[in-house]
């Protein structure tokens, strides 16, 4: 399978199953319009006639056995010969959870995807004794897994950090007789950051990701508090203070959330980098299409534009020497993740699960409070191995969508969480979704296709 | 090539063969918690 496509003056052809990635010319972008395999050892006489209004007939067969070349050495067209590898990892030990440490918020987020803090099921914190049973039950369920990963999650884990603090300090106990790593992160908003938390996070979290949208405007109009005032004023500052003292080996980011309101968000990529946050994620909103905020189908046309936008923008700082890193932008060519874990994109239910205050065990932060995803419970001892299953089947193989999409190896079968809320079947892709990654993905492959070849010159 | 210029190795054919080891990070995990990008994650298998 391949995949072309023109952008910014460029003709870029991806080999799918290879991962090869190739600037082409426009003879190549067009003669690949006609030919196909099985290839005949010469371009056949209708391509050169059909072409020849355009180009010339030396040029067209030139062009045509580069191609065949390539070809032959697997680099085009090449087989998809990795089905066979959806089997590994299925019944996978679980190597990373969510622990939803406060089911309360002290903000009232309006696209908020757990219902302004408690996933719909009632404002609570996770007590200690519960974050303990979730840190055995990792230990217990990861085999040979020596990094298991926790991120405290909410609501707002701020507003439990006590718990939070005393659940990585018994993880950190078992650490050495169980032969584990722990690599904690969280998330948070940024209204109650001390400068305890801020220590304490830049230690022991191995990445952070802080919540604010971009400029104040649009951040204070979806991000507000109980009495409906924005937080950006509070937050910027707080996060600063934060990134300022964060040590150079760990991982932050901050992350927002585009809406229908800002469609122009590479403004708000730019402002937050204006406030010297260098490590940004920005991303699309995912909401009910009847919420005005929501963005829709009839939106795409502009948030692809704006991508480009956005890409021309960030070239344009690194070009004045400054540093700057957009999360879906990221992508390495060649050392990125093995076509294994390219199957099954981020392992929910399978590698991954979310805990509850309750000690409930659901798939991912995204399912809880749906009841027919319940997976089991830290104090019955339950734990549904046929759901478990059910997930690490859900590979790209499995998904009819993705099985003949050009970017199955680069988004892996998108999110299944997505997929349940708005397709309502987690193998059915999610079309919005796909739409917008697959725009982001040619830009990105792009971007660091220019870079390779300028280092290349 | 006139044509074409191939830009990377194009080797994910040989990344399966010695892959699966599971070490890397849980995509979710990373900095969205609402999509999914694999491919920006790094691989984190001892040589």
């Amino acid at each position: 399978m391949i995949h072309k496509y023109k952008l910014a003056g460029y003709n870029v052809l991806l080999d799918v199953n290879s991962g090869g990635v190739n600037i082409i010319d426009d003879l190549t972008y067009d003669v690949l319009d006609s030919v196909e395999p099985p290839f005949a050892e010469e371009c056949p006489a209708e391509v050169v006639a059909k072409l020849s209004r355009s180009y010339p007939a030396q040029d067209i067969k030139e062009c045509y056995e580069e191609i065949v070349s390539l070809y032959n050495d697997k680099i085009l067209y090449s087989d998809d010969d990795y089905e066979k590898y959806a089997l590994v990892a299925v019944a996978s030990p679980i190597k990373a959870m969510c622990l939803h440490i406060s089911h309360d918020c002290n903000l009232r987020c309006k696209y908020c995807f757990a219902s302004t803090g408690d996933f719909g099921v009632g404002r609570k914190l996770m007590d200690l004794e519960t974050a303990k049973r979730a840190i055995d039950f990792l230990i217990e369920k990861s085999g040979d897994r020596k990094f298991l990963e926790v991120d405290f999650f909410g609501g707002e884990p701020s507003m439990n950090f006590d718990v939070v603090m005393q659940t990585v300090e018994y993880a950190r106990s078992r650490e050495a007789a169980t032969g584990k790593t722990f690599r904690f992160t969280t998330t948070t908003n940024g209204m109650h950051l001390t400068e305890e938390m801020i220590d304490f996070i830049n230690k022991e979290m191995y990445n952070v990701v802080l919540s604010i949208d971009g400029r104040k405007e649009v951040n204070d109009r979806m991000r507000v508090r109980v009495d409906g005032t924005g937080c950006y004023d509070l937050i910027t500052k707080n996060f600063k203070r934060l990134v300022d003292k964060r040590p150079n080996d760990k991982d932050w980011y901050v992350r927002g959330t585009y809406t229908k309101y800002n469609l122009d968000f590479s403004e708000d990529v730019v402002h937050l980098h204006d406030l010297g946050f260098e490590q940004i994620s920005v991303e699309p909103v995912m909401a009910d299409a009847k919420e005005p905020y929501a963005i829709t189908e009839a939106d795409l046309p502009r948030i692809f534009k704006e991508y480009e936008v956005l890409a021309e923008k960030i070239k344009k700082i690194r070009s004045e020497g400054k540093f700057i890193n957009f999360f879906h932008f990221m992508l390495d060519l060649d050392q990125g993740p093995c076509a294994i874990k390219r199957l099954r994109g981020c392992g929910c239910g399978n590698e991954y699960v979310a805990i509850t205050p309750d000690g409930d065990i659901y798939p991912c932060h995204q399912f809880v409070g749906v009841d027919e995803y319940k997976m089991g419970s830290l104090y019955d001892g339950t734990f549904n191995l046929e759901m478990k299953d059910e997930f690490a089947k859900a590979h790209v193989y499995n998904k009819p969508e993705c099985k003949k999409c050009w970017a199955k190896f680069y988004c892996s079968g998108g999110c299944n969480a997505n997929n349940y809320i708005y397709q309502g079947d987690i193998h059915a892709a999610h079309k919005l979704s796909c739409q917008i990654q697959k725009k982001r993905l040619e830009v990105a492959i792009l971007m660091k296709a220019v870079q390779l070849l300028d280092e290349a010159e | 090539m006139k044509h074409i210029k191939t830009i990377n190795k194009a080797n994910l054919k040989k990344t399966a063969a010695k892959g699966g080891c599971g070490k890397c990070q849980a995509s979710c995990q990373s900095a969205c918690k609402t999509s999914c990008t694999v491919a920006n994650q790094k691989c984190e298998k001892e040589a």
